[in-house]
């Protein structure tokens, strides 16, 4: 597999007030490889969607280096990064805050073909454009009516098929989707979730796919990277990481999904405290003050991400093995 | 008072509101009972009417075009004819309620440990470094770590998890035998929601309450309760044992909510199983059982509302078990369980 994303040493720094900084993001290397579904978890605030829109440079880095194909994309300016757009978009999670509620989805859709120019630099005719929007109803399972109609006449997932459908209009090949079915009930968030694997098939696209749910996150997603206090502490093989998770966080983590299962919380680790503050990390490895397995060396020296077995990298000094 | 008698019974419970000139029926006909030191939950997708429940019981809703009716005993006696003045009595002290949202229970310019001793005093007379000492109690019982000291801040200087804790400390401070928990952890993240739940689960042992709790997540049903109700649609879908609807769900909605949620072990489907379309709207439900549109099952009889019907150890909204047709098959199971 070619890689079509990687990120190395991230960093992104947001400034508060009284001359603070949190550290959104620290040192947080990572490669997108094409036509995988990468998921990423963690919990609240640990710097998903601020990774998320780092990749697609929709805010500015505070260091490091994105590489899309190959291309440095970590400084470029907007009007030369404009054919690097079309390649790769972002869903989101609130599908009402995403659609202007007073266009039309035909509108809405027709926005991004009518700004960007087609493959061959030339300006797309209606024709052209309304064919598309017919095309991406169908993509989407929507009906061609829907076109006509206003955002507050649809339901929470068929807004989010829409949200998709915007994102498919210029044929990118990644989609970021930050937390893209947490809003939905269960019943259509499996609808939503098929969506996603069918248009992967389909279209054979590759996804940065961010959510909290790990079952969702197990179901779509071929490999998975976990999130602590912004930084990477456990990536691997989705089924790796699920069945021989190595980073206490992320066995802890698992654990404590509720399963609609009888019986079954009585395998669950369960952590103390809350995730602390981003803006005054603990010293040494961040999950210490909070790990089952800390030991004296784990407050005073940060362990660095590594590699425990082909393609399982993990940070921690005592990793489960 | 006798052993077996439920703490709470409802029957009938039906809530409407007024609305462009008609009655809008939100809940119809929502039977059941929680007996003491029971968890009971309640379970269904958005809109399916849980609060509305949960806030009619509490006579919380105070919409003008409200009307309600049916039977809310509590230990007997009748809630919903209750005046004001002996309602307030019940409602603190009797049954509290907590909510997804912990500042909805929390003024922000009163520190926490204030605000709880306030609530010890309302109920009881008891002097004002009494009931702080019970409230640092309280709150270290909750896990609250450094209750002393955390007592003495400000609801938005807390965290999410923290502010939940207190917000329970706070309904539990006059030990009420019933607690209504509203989606309490939606907005936790999992690990401390894992906490909280541990925390409700053992409150029937260290406080003696019961507890009714409100979720959309099945999951979180199946890890703290023993009975189940699931709502669709502001009906009662089916209702009983957790062990046995987790096991051999007789709704044919019940089994499919269950398959469309993604397995955490064993074979990842390619597909999930999932239920086309979305739950009616109030003034939308077909005639007969509302999941008809959406049900794998639906046949000409599903056109009468089916009445809730005893199969094996629940009750059940469907016509399948009357006409001796076999359960809905599991698509799929959760884990090997
Ligand atoms: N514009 C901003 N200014 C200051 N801090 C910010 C900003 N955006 C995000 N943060 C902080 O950066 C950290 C990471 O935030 P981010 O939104 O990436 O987390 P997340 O993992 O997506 O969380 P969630 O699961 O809640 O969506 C958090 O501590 C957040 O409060
Ligand atoms: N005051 C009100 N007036 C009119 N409709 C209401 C009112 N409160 C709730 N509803 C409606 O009642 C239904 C059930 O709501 P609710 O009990 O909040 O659902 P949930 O199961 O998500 O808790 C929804 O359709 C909601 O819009
Ligand atoms: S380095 Fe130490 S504290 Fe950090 S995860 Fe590993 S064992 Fe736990
Ligand atoms: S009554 Fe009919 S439509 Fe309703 S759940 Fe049973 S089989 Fe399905
Ligand atoms: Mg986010
Ligand atoms: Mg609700």
């Amino acid at each position: 597999m070619t890689d079509i994303l990687k990120a190395i040493e991230l960093r992104k720094d947001y400034r508060l007030p009284r001359g603070k900084t949190l550290r959104a993001l620290d040192n947080v290397s990572l490669t997108v490889r094409s036509g995988e579904v990468l998921g990423l978890v963690g919990e609240s605030g640990c710097g998903k969607s601020t990774l998320g829109r780092c990749l697609l440079r929709l805010t500015d880095l505070t260091s490091g280096t994105i590489l899309f194909e190959d291309q440095d994309i970590s400084r470029t300016n907007e009007r030369a990064l404009r054919p690097v757009r079309r390649q790769m978009q972002m869903v989101f999670q609130d599908s009402y805050a995403a659609l202007n509620p007073k266009r039309r989805i035909g509108d809405l859709l027709a926005e991004p073909l009518r700004v960007h120019p087609d493959k061959n630099g030339q300006k797309r005719s209606r024709q052209v454009i309304e064919a598309r929007l017919d095309e991406l109803m169908d993509l989407v399972s929507l009906p061609r009516s829907a076109l006509a109609r206003y955002p507050h006449e649809f339901s929470g997932g068929q807004r989010q098929r829409i949200n998709i459908a915007r994102a498919l209009a210029l044929s990118p090949r990644l989609i970021v989707a930050d937390e893209p079915v947490s809003a939905l009930d269960v019943s259509v968030q499996a609808q939503i979730v098929n969506l996603f694997t069918d248009l992967k098939e389909q279209l054979g696209l590759t996804y940065v796919f961010i959510a909290h749910d790990l079952a969702v996150v197990r179901q779509i997603s071929t490999r998975v990277a976990v999130m602590y206090l912004g930084a990477i502490v456990e990536l691997g093989d989705t089924d790796t990481v699920m069945q021989r998770p190595a980073h206490p966080y992320t066995a802890a983590l698992i654990s404590a999904v509720p399963e609609p299962v009888i019986g079954a919380s009585d395998r669950r680790i369960l952590l103390h405290g809350d995730v602390p503050s981003p803006v005054s990390p603990p010293s040494g490895c961040r999950f210490h003050t909070r790990c089952p397995k800390a030991e004296k060396r784990c407050s005073e020296e940060a362990p660095l991400l590594r590699s425990i077995d082909e393609g399982h990298e993990v940070s921690c000094h005592f990793p489960n093995l | 008072m006798a052993g077996d008698a439920p703490l709470l019974d409802v029957r009938d419970l039906c809530v409407s509101f007024r609305s462009g000139g008609r009655d809008v029926p939100i809940i119809e006909n929502v039977s059941f009972t929680v007996c003491e030191r029971e968890i009971l939950g309640i379970v269904g997708e958005s809109g399916s009417g849980k609060s509305v429940t949960a806030m009619a019981i509490m006579r919380l809703i105070d919409d003008p075009g409200v009307s309600l009716r049916g039977s809310v005993r509590f230990r007997g006696q009748e809630l919903t004819t209750l005046p004001q003045k002996a309602f307030r009595h019940i409602r603190g002290r009797e049954i509290a309620m907590i909510f997804q949202d912990p500042m909805t229970a929390f003024t922000p310019v009163y520190t926490i440990g204030w605000q709880i001793d306030e609530a010890i005093r309302v109920h009881e007379r008891v002097s004002k470094s009494e009931a702080r000492t019970r409230t640092v109690r309280l709150l270290g019982d909750m896990g609250v770590p450094d209750p002393e000291r955390t007592a003495n801040r400000y609801p938005h200087q807390l965290s999410g998890g923290l502010r939940q804790r207190a917000m329970i400390a706070m309904a539990l401070s006059c030990n009420p035998a019933l607690l209504i928990a509203d989606e309490p952890t939606t907005a936790l993240d999992v690990t401390v929601q894992a906490q909280i739940l541990d925390l409700l689960r053992n409150l029937r042992t260290d406080y003696g309450s019961a507890v009714m709790l409100i979720t959309h997540d099945m999951g979180v049903v199946a890890e703290t309760c023993d009975h189940v109700m699931v709502l669709y649609s502001g009906r009662v879908a089916e209702r009983g044992p957790a062990s046995a609807i987790f096991t051999q769900p007789a709704h044919p909605y019940t089994a499919a909510l269950l398959d469309s949620i993604p397995p955490l072990t064993g074979p990842r489907p390619m597909r999930l199983p999932s239920i086309a379309g979305v739950p009616p709207a109030p003034l939308e439900r077909p005639p007969g059982c509302a999941f008809a549109p959406r049900c794998h099952y639906a046949h000409d009889a599903c056109s009468v509302l089916p009445p809730l019907v005893r199969f094996a150890e629940q009750d059940v909204a469907c016509i399948l078990p009357g006409e001796g047709k076999a359960l809905p098959p599991r698509i799929l199971h959760g884990a090997e369980a």
